[in-house]
């Protein structure tokens, strides 16, 4: 089981937290934490003080929502995140609960369509007063529920990294938005692998287009050039003129972000033009392939290609070693898990740092709460809330293996700051 | 727009996107006979057409993991096996679905497109049962993935010429099945003139059951051939889909070889366009193209002339 340990930071003297140090003095024992949860029990904050607002609590549970597509296209990615958000929960229940409360889960299915997504979200906190929601993946899908989550003042967890330009009140982002994933990307490339020429690839909509826009900016800014920018729309299969074209442009460095079922047509339609990544020339870096990718592109065919993201299952550290063994062992052996799928996982953790230290499960003292909570124990390593609701953390550049798992080549040393509406790259 | 090219390079070029979009013909022309020989023969629109098409990646997907398990010696040429395997189990599944709905559903083409609307829902979220959400690598073996380096630039992909030689075969036996055989025959009586054809003794509940299930056979040798281009997962046929319409449909519904003229110009525009402009722009261009001949010609660039 993984254990997570949070600073709360804050000063505040209600009873409840007073209540909460001195369990934290009583972690230092293993013994002592499971005394705590049994027997000193949170229940004894009555239900009536911890939620105000009439949301689904009860003086022995709590009801959250998990709202992600499980049919339709969208469910080849977003399997990953529920089954991270359930693992959470359970582990989180493990562990006593929040405020000793367990949680109990109502899980919609967006079914990929994003009118449902906003349907779904307004039955998740009208009719079952959820305390909070973890869902979404696609950006449409999140943009589809805003409205409702800010009329109804419910709170998101949102997992995916993201195109940015977004900061809601109502949504916590857990995964990176653009500028965090594309500058340090771009940065290493040019410094270790010399980097000097760019051709930029995408799928045709928002987050490709937003982040190539930022990664041309960028590019120019340290006087190198961009030699193409193509995109082609969802689901395209046929990828040999832009192959072509990439070929006589001779760029240093593809810049890929493909997604969806197009991601397995261009990789193996690239090995099969003669382009063979390993050689690095040209070196081609992504930010849409995660290790679930990987599984339909096959590892052959994308080995040698460089991913920068924030997460890989192969990160080498305790936490992580921790999370991927109570994922597997929940899960599946032969399971694999990407960058979303961790961000999602971070969810659940959050909301609870959140809650308690706010000492109330009432939406607007969570919102209160959440900057300044980190957690130490994320598989990722140390994540942070920013004041504009998204995540400090590292951006690390892993090389893809013929395994299908990415080897991590570099890592940021400083945790990178959130930057959704960056000045200068729009 | 040349300028910054030389003189070697432009004719590299040209070769290369000639070739791209050969390949593409080719892929165009594999997934759309089997629709073509459904809705041309028989006026079923088939909406699962891109279903079973992964029906037959699937049954490559399993074969290629039955031999790498028991067969490891034999894996190199597991893909004829897989494609012959694809052919049968849609061709199974055709013939069952012919029988137990299309063949009550037939003079009503807008039901048939629902009922096999639904059919391709079903199918989708037992793939998905089956197989799980995500999508699946099929490993090829080695001699199939990779290269031919003709010069230092011009490089032709190995799978890109299976694809030509595979629809080279596929489309001379279906010209060989209907236009050579006794049974041909019988399905282009069916088509021409149904009763009058039931009258000299044919059977045409039986033609029909046989078409619809070589239709769906094709798609599933196509769908195991995209393996190697495209990907496996259960919702994957849905990118074929309206390619295949528009080829089908633009071809003139009744033609084969209009559908294999249509899939000719539609993938030389697109491939030339996509070298030029951007994939979206090439696509939208490709398709205006389409709608402007459709509305000076709307039976298509090739119709039969049928006494109606």
């Amino acid at each position: 089981m993984c254990i997570f340990n949070y600073e709360s930071g804050s000063r505040d003297n209600s009873p409840v937290l007073k209540r909460r140090s001195f369990i934290k003095t009583l972690i230092a024992f293993p013994l002592g934490l499971i005394l705590a949860s049994s027997s000193l029990s949170w229940a004894t904050s009555p239900t009536s003080e911890v939620n105000t607002t009439g949301l689904a609590v009860t003086d022995d549970t709590v009801t959250v929502g998990i709202l992600h597509s499980v049919t339709g296209t969208m469910a080849i990615s977003e399997t990953g995140s529920v089954q991270a958000e359930k693992l959470a929960i359970d582990q989180i229940n493990a562990m006593g609960g929040v405020l000793g409360r367990k949680i109990e889960y109502i899980q919609e299915d967006g079914a990929s369509d994003w009118p449902t997504f906003a349907e779904k979200s307004k039955k998740l906190l009208v009719n079952d007063k959820v305390a909070s929601v973890f869902g979404c993946w696609t950006s449409a899908s999140r943009k589809a529920v805003l409205p409702v989550f800010e009329q109804y003042n419910g709170m998101l967890y949102y997992p995916t990294f993201y195109e940015g330009l977004e900061q809601s009140p109502n949504v916590i982002y857990t995964g990176q938005e653009a500028t965090q994933q594309i500058i340090a990307g771009i940065d290493w490339v040019v410094k270790e692998k010399g980097a000097k020429t760019f051709f930029l690839l995408g799928s045709d909509y928002i987050w490709p287009r937003t982040s190539n826009k930022i990664a041309r900016k960028h590019i120019e800014k340290l006087g190198l050039k961009v030699v193409g920018e193509a995109y082609y729309p969802l689901g395209h299969t046929q990828f040999n003129s832009v192959i072509n074209k990439i070929k006589l442009k001779k760029p240093d460095v593809i810049y890929a972000i493909v997604v969806g079922g197009s991601n397995v047509a261009f990789y193996k339609q690239l090995k099969a033009a003669g382009i063979d990544l390993t050689n690095e020339k040209p070196l081609l870096l992504t930010i849409s392939v995660t290790e679930d990718e990987i599984l339909g592109i096959g590892g052959e065919n994308i080995e040698g290609a460089y991913a920068a993201m924030k997460y890989f299952q192969s990160l080498d550290n305790p936490n992580n070693t921790a999370f991927v063994q109570a994922f597997k062992d929940k899960w599946g052996q032969d399971i694999v898990i990407g960058d979303v799928t961790q961000a999602a996982y971070l969810g659940p953790w959050l909301w609870k740092a959140a809650v308690e230290k706010a000492g109330s499960f009432d939406i607007d003292k969570i919102r209160a709460a959440s900057p300044g909570i980190e957690l130490t124990t994320a598989p990722e390593g140390y994540v942070r809330i920013h004041e504009n609701h998204h995540l400090w953390s590292k951006t690390r550049v892993g090389l893809a293996q013929n395994d299908g798992q990415y080897k991590v080549v570099y890592e940021s040393e400083e945790l990178i700051e959130p930057n959704p509406f960056p000045v200068g790259y729009q | 727009m040349f300028e910054e090219y030389s003189m070697a390079e432009l004719t590299d070029i040209l070769f290369m996107q000639g070739f791209a979009g050969l390949i593409l013909f080719s892929v165009l022309v594999l997934m759309a006979l089997g629709l073509a020989i459904i809705f041309g023969q028989m006026g079923v629109i088939n909406m699962a057409h891109g279903e079973f098409m992964i029906l037959g990646a699937y049954t490559t997907y399993l074969t290629s993991h039955i031999f790498e398990t028991y067969l490891p010696a034999l894996f190199d040429g597991y893909f004829f096996v897989a494609m012959a395997l694809a052919f049968l189990v849609c061709f199974a599944l055709g013939v069952l679905v012919e029988w137990g709905m299309i063949r009550f559903l037939f003079k009503r083409p807008l039901d048939t497109l629902l009922a096999t609307w639904g059919l391709s829902l079903i199918l989708q979220q037992s793939y998905r049962t089956v197989f799980g959400a995500r999508e699946v690598g099929v490993t090829l073996p080695e001699w199939m993935m990779g290269s031919y380096a003709m010069t230092e630039t011009i490089e032709v992909p190995i799978n890109g010429i299976f694809v030509m030689v595979l629809t080279l075969f596929i489309a001379s036996g279906v010209y060989f099945l209907m236009f050579r055989s006794l049974w041909g025959k019988q399905v282009r009586a069916v088509v021409q003139n149904r009763p009058m054809a039931g009258a000299v003794g044919i059977d045409t509940g039986k033609v029909d059951r046989y078409t619809f299930g070589i239709g769906c056979g094709i798609a599933g040798i196509a769908g195991s051939a995209f393996t190697m281009i495209g990907s496996t997962g259960p919702t994957s046929g849905q990118l074929y889909i309206v390619d295949t319409f528009l080829v089908v449909v633009f071809g003139g519904a009744q033609s084969l070889i209009g559908t294999i003229a249509s899939a000719f110009t539609i993938s030389q525009s697109q491939s030339t366009l996509e070298f030029f402009l951007s994939g979206s722009m090439a696509k939208v261009i490709t398709l205006l193209i389409v709608v402007g001949i459709l509305m000076l010609r709307p039976q298509g660039l090739f119709a039969l002339k049928i006494r109606q």
